[in-house]
């Protein structure tokens, strides 16, 4: 396998939401998201209600890939930072610890100042964590979900 | 790369549809959309040129079930089949856990198609995946078309490895699900041999 397998236990979770729910406050932001580089969102703070969390992981992913492939054929290690500045909203896009990718949405209550700020302390407590989370799907002695699935269980979920 | 999350009990995969120019990748995603339970499928997102050819990706997020708890969800993808478009096909492959190779049946796509199976074999191989061990399955896609070649002809041809293979007719639906199954079984199949490793 190319990558380790991404396990989110409770406690790392409840982790990376305290600082995602922090940033929303402290930068004033609409929302905050926090997805993994292949697409997978791991955790959304603020008002999400009308935003289609799922497209959006995948697309904030797909967008750092294509950059990323851009600073390749640069020579540059990666493009750590992106804003996309809209009339009503703007994104600001940080890629953590070469794994995640840090999302906040947010309009014209604060300023991008502020919110580059506050994505800076983010970005370090986030670090930290994900460091934690991939250490310990490393671990060989502890189990996975799928340590107890039978055979039956998958055919199971394809019977008609 | 799979991604497990405890507190909402999910278990995500990604699948990825490789082939030639137009051999139907997208269209197989558009019929598997059409004909799932809106509960159980997210948004069909197509990022594709304004002649409707796709220029990054087709993404569908679906649903397909519970196992010991855990809701498992399959997250859909597409390449762009164009030959130019490598360097995005090399960023979707990222993280795969499954691959689908759609083969363009019609005896004038035989050249693309082997071309497009050497491609994908390369293009994995720099993400540090193997063809001959990763979840894959083929699909010998337009079997309503004239002028295609026998499928046992395209089996010698392209399905070496002797992977799981299916006709299909995309656009009415044949053989659609029945290379879905499959591939979402291997790839669970294959979860479940890493955890016992």
């Amino acid at each position: 396998m190319a990558s380790p397998q991404m396990v989110m236990y409770e406690e790392e979770f409840a982790q990376v939401q305290a600082v995602t729910n922090r940033l929303v406050q402290d930068a004033n932001a609409r929302v905050v998201f926090v997805v993994d580089k292949n697409g997978q969102l791991i955790s959304a703070s603020g008002d999400t209600g009308d935003i289609d969390t799922t497209s959006l992981a995948s697309l904030t992913a797909g967008t750092i890939a294509a950059t990323g492939g851009i600073a390749q054929l640069l020579r540059e290690q990666e493009f750590a930072t992106q804003y996309h500045e809209g009339v009503r909203q703007n994104v600001h896009i940080q890629v953590v610890s070469g794994r995640v990718i840090l999302v906040v949405i947010f309009d014209n209550r604060t300023s991008l100042g502020l919110v580059r700020l506050r994505v800076k302390r983010a970005t370090e407590n986030l670090t930290r964590i994900f460091e934690m989370v991939m250490a310990k799907a490393q671990d060989p002695f502890r189990s996975s979900p799928f340590s107890e699935i039978t055979d039956d269980d998958i055919d199971n979920l394809f019977n008609d | 790369m799979s991604f497990i999350n405890y507190l909402s009990r999910e278990i995500n995969c990604k699948i990825v549809y490789y082939g030639p120019g137009l051999c139907g990748k997208t269209t197989n995603l558009q019929y598997i959309y059409n004909r799932t339970n809106p509960d159980a499928k997210g948004k069909m997102i197509s990022l594709a040129t304004e002649t409707e050819r796709t220029l990054f990706f087709d993404f569908l997020p679906l649903e397909i079930g519970e196992i010991r708890g855990f809701k498992t969800r399959f997250h859909l993808y597409t390449v762009p089949g164009q030959v130019f478009y490598d360097a995005s096909r090399k960023l979707i492959l990222k993280g795969v856990d499954g691959v689908v190779f759609v083969a363009d049946s019609q005896m004038l796509r035989s050249e693309a198609n082997s071309e497009s199976m050497d491609n994908l074999r390369t293009n994995l191989a720099e993400q540090g995946y193997n063809l001959d061990t990763i979840p894959y399955v083929i699909q010998y896609n337009k079997r309503d078309m004239p002028n295609i070649s026998p499928t046992e002809e395209l089996r010698q041809m392209l399905n070496t490895g002797n992977v799981p293979d299916f006709d299909a007719v995309a656009t009415t639906g044949e053989g659609v699900f029945e290379t879905l199954k499959s591939i979402a079984k291997l790839v669970l199949t294959e979860l479940k041999r890493g955890a016992a490793r």
